[in-house]
């Protein structure tokens, strides 16, 4: 892998190019996914790859191959070159990554239990017991349980001198039941919806949640859900559990702080960013309450790494500070165009894409109260639980969002069961109505392992920290 | 350039010669692809990838376990093999599995252009200088994605199943911008000489010039065009909750229990055909089961969903070809779907309305309830106010809260031109639409 990103380096400085970095990337991942009583997913993937990035005459090129030899390395390097000669042919500002980064280091992932030792047996035992579990509830028509591992061993060189080695591994689990009756379908998921929970750990992230014990639960209250009373339409106080909250984040915090979004590179797909340059440092994003902080350091968040694909050390840094927005997450190049040096935030999906600016744990700092005094604390409102459903506007202000369930709030009590609960709002208006957050025993960072970015497009997988929050005069049930 | 049929055959007979399995089925994915980003009216991102990924799908009686690699030394393609094998040995027997498919006559399908596969970066870059210079000399900004890629998929197993395609995309799309508002255009095509980069930016800018300086407008229930961008994303939603066998045999689907039923207007009819001549053809799926052509509604009256050879076994019936890859646990998909064109220009679809909304595209669509598909997103790049017949005022964009399916229940008039647009999977043709009474819940800034 060295010899090769060192030939990848020196073949496009030869050609021309002012700056370029090589990444290899050998990943290795294990899948395991039971619906009912079959294992219908049981899978082990390998891939192994390099890209090139240069920078010619102000331009970037990028090429990438899985050929892992030198001839190839030439091949490569040469059309990220030709590639960036082309996009001269529309002209534009040119390319200013500012002061160098030089670093030559490397950094494992901290891990207790590699779960790449754990037993196929045993993996697969778990998950049929979670839907045996779940299985044995009337109602339910599908009960679906899953554990993911990858480990990602990656090289970064570049034209500076960097030279950084990285291993990184990743653990993840969820299962899900679905309830199918009295019309309706309904879905009741643990720990976390779409798919999983992940995190940068070893098989300890999956103890840690006891899928089997937690099935039958989660079955149950799917099932339940046939013949809850929906959400009624309104406007509220809600309190939004961690998981849920974690979403909240990523959609209406995370992308909007995304430097290239604000500069307008990602108009073309996901669009721009109302938190544009003007409002750093004076904008009031939320309540006071209200701390959201960048964070690629956390143990075990999903958005937890040693150096970013820039080669840029992981780091921290408030985003909002007592609700004001205070910090964007930057590459190199988008950081120099500010007069500021890069936090880190560059990553690729693959030796195949070239980094874009993607979150890391963006996280709501933790507060003050905890859960069961927040709820009685709350005279009138809906306490709203798992993610369902999401969608944003393309600069980040009108958002709705639906949760797997609900439960009323009467005089400081929990009640009924909900649902189809929804909530719609604007995301200044939203963070301005938050009046209080719970401790950090309530706090998790929540993994997201499915953020969809670019042309063409990555999947990224970013961390949100959080613990349930109230907010007040919130339009429900649309 | 692409490897050929002989390479990727080469590569499937070592594999299938390696494994120890009952049955085997090896996925080859050769990919080419580049592609040139735009923004703030230059190219500010420009790509090429090259891969080939394989997977291997390995049935020990009625265990299945699935390996893939993208590293093609000997030694890897043997690891694959037996990687496979030895995750089906600890599997738990699938009593629902079949068999992997016989091999069956497969129609060849022309899906390849030279010209696409042979289009250089200097020619994509040109393309995309032509449309930033259209932005500047128009005051917009520009920015967009231009992609032309060479794929080549074949599908073996030990049963005898060969099967070999290559096609070439080019596919375009461009945003442009001022303060105030935006337009939007895409383009797909086999062949790359069929991609009019001018007219993509001629249509956009119109659309952004127009839609500058909008009016707020109260959410509420109006009658509204849908372009076809917005229509290709029903068919994308009805794709993936209801016209596959796993949400139907699961009761997910509103298809479940009213097949034969009317569930849509008698103006609406809905299917797949992977060979029709004017899609971006696509003869045989995942499995190498060739592709038939499936009716999901028919005049309004439910008809059928697709299903790959897990799902059809479970119903004794036949994979209409529509399996994806070993491994997702998706189901089948449906990939090239149509909507019926109908007989009104747009122009006669925009007299006919009293007072409503011309939406160009949605965004950030997704499902709130599944079974009524119940969707939520956002208007985007040119929603404006219709009254007396007549496009009014640019309006700010509108979140809608809608199902898709009460929506295909008020259809007033179909488009008599339609047009092809990338799906969830594949590719979809359909026309512009007229839809009464469509639910908007909210309301963005711009």
């Amino acid at each position: 892998m060295r010899e090769l990103a060192v030939r990848a380096l020196d073949t496009a400085g030869s050609q021309g190019a002012s700056y370029a970095d090589a990444r290899v990337v050998a990943r290795k991942s294990e899948s395991i996914t039971v619906r009912n009583q079959n294992v219908e997913a049981l899978t082990a993937d390998e891939s192994l790859g390099f890209g090139v990035r240069v920078i010619v005459d102000g331009y970037w090129g990028f090429a990438s191959s899985q050929r892992m030899t030198l001839e190839e390395a030439d091949r490569v390097a040469a059309q990220a070159v030709r590639i960036a000669r082309a996009s001269a042919r529309a002209t534009g500002p040119k390319a200013d990554i500012g002061p160098q980064e030089v670093h030559k280091d490397t950094y494992r992932t901290a891990i207790v239990k590699d779960p790449f030792a754990i037993s196929l047996d045993d993996k697969i035992a778990l998950l049929l017991q979670a839907n045996e579990a779940m299985n044995k509830v009337k109602g339910i028509v599908m009960a679906e349980s899953n554990v993911y591992c990858q480990r990602e061993n990656k090289l970064f060189a570049s034209s500076e001198g960097s030279f950084i080695e990285q291993e990184l591994v990743e653990t993840g689990c969820g299962l899900e039941a679905t309830a199918v009756g009295e019309g309706e379908v309904q879905r009741r998921s643990y720990p976390n919806s779409v798919g999983r929970h992940q995190g940068t750990e070893g098989w300890e992230f999956i103890e840690r949640y006891d899928l089997p014990g937690n099935a039958g639960r989660v079955a149950e209250e799917a099932a339940a859900l046939l013949f809850a009373k929906p959400c009624p339409p309104g406007t509220t106080t809600i309190i939004l559990d961690g998981s849920q909250l974690a979403l909240q984040i990523h959609e209406s915090c995370g992308h909007a702080i995304e430097l290239d979004r604000v500069l307008g590179t990602e108009a073309a797909f996901a669009g721009t960013s109302f938190l544009t340059t003007d409002k750093l440092g004076t904008f009031r994003y939320g309540s006071d309450v209200v701390n959201l902080t960048m964070d690629a350091i956390t143990p075990g968040g999903l958005g937890t790494f040693g150096y970013d694909d820039e080669g840029v050390p992981a780091q921290s840094m408030p985003a909002v500070r007592n609700g004001i927005f205070v910090g964007y997450l930057m590459s190199r190049e988008t950081a120099a165009g500010l007069g500021l040096r890069s936090n880190g935030a560059m990553r690729a999906s693959d030796w195949n894409r070239i980094p874009l600016i993607r979150m890391t744990n963006v996280s709501l700092e933790p507060g003050e109260w905890t859960l069961e005094e927040l709820i009685a604390d709350t005279k009138d409102g809906i306490y709203m639980e798992t993610n369902r459903s999401w969608s944003i506007d393309d600069r980040r202000l009108n958002f709705q969002f639906g949760t797997e369930v609900a439960r009323e709030i009467k005089n400081g009590k929990l009640g009924d069961l909900m649902k189809n609960a929804t909530y719609t709002g604007m995301t200044p208006q939203f963070w301005a109505s938050c009046d209080a957050i719970c401790n950090r025993d309530h706090w998790v960072v929540w993994g997201t392992p499915n953020c969809g970015k670019g042309q063409p497009e990555q999947v990224a997988h970013t961390g949100h920290g959080a613990a349930p929050a109230r907010f007040r005069n919130i339009r429900v049930g649309l | 350039m692409p490897l050929g049929e002989s390479d990727l055959k080469s590569i499937a007979d070592r594999i299938l010669g390696a494994s120890t399995a009952d049955q085997t089925e090896v996925l080859v994915f050769s990919n080419d692809s580049a592609l040139t980003r735009f923004a703030n009216s230059y190219i500010h991102q420009n790509v090429e990838l090259t891969s080939v990924d394989i997977s291997v799908r390995a049935v020990i009686g009625k265990k299945i376990g699935v390996a893939a690699t993208n590293i093609l030394s000997d030694e890897s393609l043997r690891g694959v093999a037996e990687r496979a094998v030895t995750l089906a040995r600890h599997q738990k027997d699938n009593d629902d599995f079949q068999s992997l498919p016989a091999p069956a006559p497969i129609r060849q399908a022309a899906a390849f252009s030279e010209r696409t596969a042979k289009y250089t970066p200097e020619e994509r870059a040109d393309v995309v200088a032509a449309i930033c210079d259209a932005a500047r000399r128009a005051n917009v900004t520009a920015a967009g994605a231009f992609k032309t890629s060479t794929g080549e998929m074949a599908v073996a197993n030990s049963l005898g199943v060969f099967a070999y395609h290559q096609e070439t995309t080019a596919d375009i799309s461009t945003t442009m911008m001022v303060d105030s508002g935006s337009g939007y255009a895409d383009r797909i095509a086999v062949d790359v000489g069929d991609i009019d980069g001018k007219a993509l930016a001629t249509e956009a800018i119109d659309k952004c010039l127009r839609s500058a300086n909008p009016i707020a407008l109260e959410p509420g229930q109006y009658d509204v065009i849908l372009e076809e961008y917005a229509v290709a994303d029903i068919l994308d939603f009805l794709a993936y909750l209801a016209f596959g066998a796993q949400a139907f045999q699961e009761q997910r689907s509103f298809l479940s229990g009213h097949l034969g039923e009317k569930v849509m207007g008698e103006n609406v009819s809905i299917w797949d055909d992977g060979l029709a001549h004017d899609t971006i053809a696509n003869p045989f799926d995942f499995e190498g089961v060739p592709k038939q052509r499936v009716e999901f509604i028919t005049d309004g009256v439910a008809k059928g969903v697709v299903y790959d050879t897990y799902y059809a076994g479970k119903e004794d019936t036949s994979s209409t070809g529509h399996g994806l890859p070993a491994g997702m646990t998706f189901g089948p998909i449906p990939s090239n779907m149509f909507l019926k064109a109908g007989t009104a220009t747009k122009e006669e679809m925009l007299a006919s309305v009293e007072r409503g909304i011309w939406v160009s595209r949605f965004w950030y669509t997704r499902p709130v309830h599944p079974l009524k598909v119940l969707v939520t997103g956002m208007t985007r790049d040119g929603t404006f106010l219709i009254e007396k017949g007549k496009i009014t005022a640019p309006i700010k964009n509108l979140r809608f809260t809608q199902s898709y399916l009460e929506a295909l229940n008020q259809v007033e008039m179909s488009g008599k031109e339609t047009s092809l647009h990338s799906a969830i999977i594949g590719v979809s043709r359909v026309p512009a639409l007229k839809i009464k009474s469509w639910n908007f819940s909210g309301a963005t800034e711009f």
